[in-house]
């Protein structure tokens, strides 16, 4: 590999790590802050692509469909709340993974009544679509790094939410003691419902923001779910900055881990491996900071 | 502690109510036999397909298909009624065995039908083995069914996974193409289809400069992307298909790379995708046993029968479903619908030749389609056939079936 291509690899691997960062963003604040196993993470994610899909073909325009979408999401994820995640705060934990399982089933059965079983294309926005070259024959599409320069800005949004405002202080403080901040007369339930819809629009934005470079499928949920958990986990339970840190770090691995030739006493380990080495990575940090690389000491 | 017991309460109660459920299920499982008991005589075909989840749409192209050819032959297998048994496979290896178990076993069908996904393929193909009852795989071209595993009462009527790539090498070679990168999912069909290139492809003199591979279902191409651009190979053969082909051919025109790499692949790159793609794939070259704009009045004609029956177009898996069915009627026939003369009705489908809306092709001696592959282009949201990319093809060759007799 040649510097040049090494550089070009480089920024696919930190383009990728962004990527899943904001595919995992909404995670962080579900399951990571409020503490809910939401299994259900890629559904919205699905959702969030067949919206901007269905939506863009309406409007003409994509982004008025993820105008639109945005606050479509944020009305289902606070009626979901409401409904039904509310019941869960204090039960274990495998409630709710059964219930948001179930969400799995049911969203999948009714993407299929709604939108039917075939794969779709977003079309990219005009302003976006061309490509900047790289080298004599490789070029780098402006929609991708419009999505990284928008993942940066939502991890640094989330950062200021969450470390430097009122809201912020009560979901922290929430998440922490529950019923110390009730106690307080803090209407806490509000704030989670807030934060959960937060966190299902997070998700679902993703989903619309990746469309255009990814298509739309039944099923594309489920290939980004373990991946996301993998983040959260990796950047340590309630860091919004070790999710980043393990997005990014995650993108690198993978993307060398698929063209780095390593052979050890004749036995080919990579990239014939390359589908396992995130998980490599994820059972190495846990080793040294079970707690994942941000979190707080157990 | 009150939230405690009620908790237990809860659960009792669902199990209470499981019960309840499980025994109305125990009800149900009696109708099939009492209408068993009424309609004697019937031919009992379990159609085995995936009915939910990605491959819904292929289930239920081949099941339409297959009904649409049955009732175009009367109704009748062999002059009997029919009746069907169909079950959701949902594309789960893990059930593969146990769903074509209860089908043989519980329901006696006596026909086993599907299904799509390999995995799942492999499961039924051993339950037809132990139990000898009569099998027709309409898609999954996992290459072990016809040929390590092959049967007397196994027939295929789709393709094996290297069938449609083997012809592509030779294509290649014509266009001037003498070195080539591989990009495939690492999973059985990728391999396979890989090998069937790669074998037509170096036999004519072509080199592979280097295999890629990504583990299945990852669709994360850019690394590989910039790879095969620093590589600056001749052509790139790839596998991927579905929503991962969609991705992976508007990801390969977003690099810039369309145009100045030619893409080979096996059709499955093109299907059921254009509309998704815009002008990613526009003049892209295929193989495939099917496509669009095949010329004849028999294709005409099944076309036009398929989509006034169902309001949708058919495409390739509807057509391997409607051959499954005429294979099915030319057997039945030959013995008039005596379902216990299993000898007679194998040789008649061995023996058979298949008027297929693709062209007209005969079983291979491994029980495999001898058929033309034609050559495709993408034109708009067509993958218009342009020509015959090899003639009666039977590959991979029926030698390697040792057939148990």
């Amino acid at each position: 590999m040649d510097f040049g291509t090494f550089l070009i690899q480089l920024l696919n691997g930190v383009q990728y790590g962004l990527l899943l960062f904001l595919v995992a963003s909404g995670l962080t604040l579900v399951f990571g802050i409020m503490g809910v196993i939401n299994i259900a993470h890629g559904s919205f994610y699905m959702v969030g692509a067949y919206l901007a899909w269905s939506l863009s073909e309406r409007f003409g325009n994509l982004w008025a469909a993820i105008l639109v979408g945005v606050v479509l999401s944020v009305l289902l994820g606070m009626f979901l709340e409401w409904l039904l995640i509310k019941r869960l705060y204090a039960r274990d934990h495998l409630y709710q993974v059964l219930l948001t399982y179930g969400l799995i089933l049911v969203f999948e059965e009714l993407r299929s009544l709604v939108w039917g079983d075939d794969v779709h294309g977003v079309q990219v926005p005009a302003i976006l679509e061309g490509s900047i070259p790289l080298t004599e024959n490789l070029a780098y599409p402006v929609v991708r790094l419009w999505i990284s320069a928008v993942c940066i800005a939502l991890a640094i949004g989330m950062y200021l939410l969450i470390q430097r405002t009122r809201i912020g202080m009560m979901i922290r403080a929430g998440a922490s003691n529950r019923e110390m901040v009730q106690s307080l007369g803090f209407n806490i339930q509000l704030v989670y419902r807030i934060v959960f819809a937060l966190g299902i629009a997070l998700t679902a934005f993703a989903g619309m923001i990746a469309a255009p470079v990814s298509s739309v499928f039944p099923g594309m949920g489920n290939h980004v779910l373990i991946i996301c958990f993998v983040v959260v986990v990796i950047g340590g339970i309630g860091s919004v900055k070790g999710a980043m840190v393990a997005a990014i770090l995650i993108g690198l691995v993978d993307t060398f881990g698929k063209v780095v030739h390593v052979e050890i006493a004749g036995v080919k380990l990579l990239p014939e491996l390359a589908g396992m080495t995130v998980y490599l990575l994820m059972a190495a940090v846990l080793l040294w900071r079970p707690e994942g690389i941000f979190g707080k000491r157990l | 502690m009150s939230e405690k017991r009620n908790l237990t309460a809860g659960r009792r109660k669902f199990l209470q109510d499981g019960a309840a459920l499980g025994g109305a299920a125990a009800l149900t499982g009696l109708v099939p036999s009492i209408a068993l008991a009424q309609g004697a005589g019937k031919i009992k075909v379990g159609l085995m397909l995936p009915y939910t989840g990605t491959f819904a749409q292929l289930g239920l192209g081949i099941t339409n298909a297959f009904k649409l050819a049955i009732e175009e032959n009367g109704g009748k297998l062999g002059g009997r009624d029919i009746e069907y048994v169909t079950l959701d496979d949902e594309s789960d290896p893990a059930k593969g065995a146990d769903n074509a178990n209860r089908l043989v076993n519980r329901d006696k069908v006596d026909v086993l039908v599907g299904t799509v996904h390999s995995g799942v393929q492999m499961g039924m193909v051993k339950i037809a083995k132990e139990s000898g009852v009569l099998h027709i795989i309409p898609n999954a071209g996992v290459h072990a069914a016809t040929e390590q595993l092959c049967a007397p009462n196994i027939f295929r009527t789709s393709f094996a996974n290297g069938q449609p790539a083997y012809p592509m090498g030779k294509v290649a070679i014509d266009k001037g193409i003498k070195n080539v990168v591989t990009l495939a999912w690492k999973y059985g069909a990728g391999e396979e289809s890989v090998a069937g290139f790669k074998d037509n492809f170096t036999k004519n003199g072509g080199k592979i400069v280097k295999e890629l591979w990504l583990p299945f279902p990852n669709v994360e191409f850019q690394a590989l992307l910039t790879e095969i651009a620093a590589l600056k190979p001749e052509g790139v053969y790839v596998f991927f298909a579905g929503g991962g082909a969609a991705k992976f051919l508007r990801d390969w025109q977003a690099a810039g790379l369309k145009g100045k790499i030619p893409l080979l692949g096996a059709g499955f790159l093109t299907d059921g995708v254009l509309e998704a793609v815009g002008t990613a794939a526009e003049g892209l070259e295929t193989t495939l046993h099917y496509g669009d704009g095949i010329d004849t009045p028999r294709n005409k004609a099944f076309r036009l029968a398929f989509a006034k029956a169902y309001k949708m177009q058919p495409d390739v898996y509807a057509v391997q479903g409607y051959d499954a069915a005429l294979l099915l009627v030319a057997g039945m026939k030959a013995v008039k619908g005596d379902i216990g003369k299993k000898k007679e009705i194998i040789a008649a489908m061995e023996k058979a030749e298949i008027d297929s809306p693709r062209g007209k092709w005969r079983m291979s001696a491994a029980h495999n389609p001898i058929q033309d592959i034609y050559l495709r282009r993408v034109v708009g949201t067509e993958n218009k056939v342009i020509g015959v990319a090899q003639r009666a093809l039977d590959y991979p060759p029926a030698s390697m079936c040792k057939m148990p007799r």
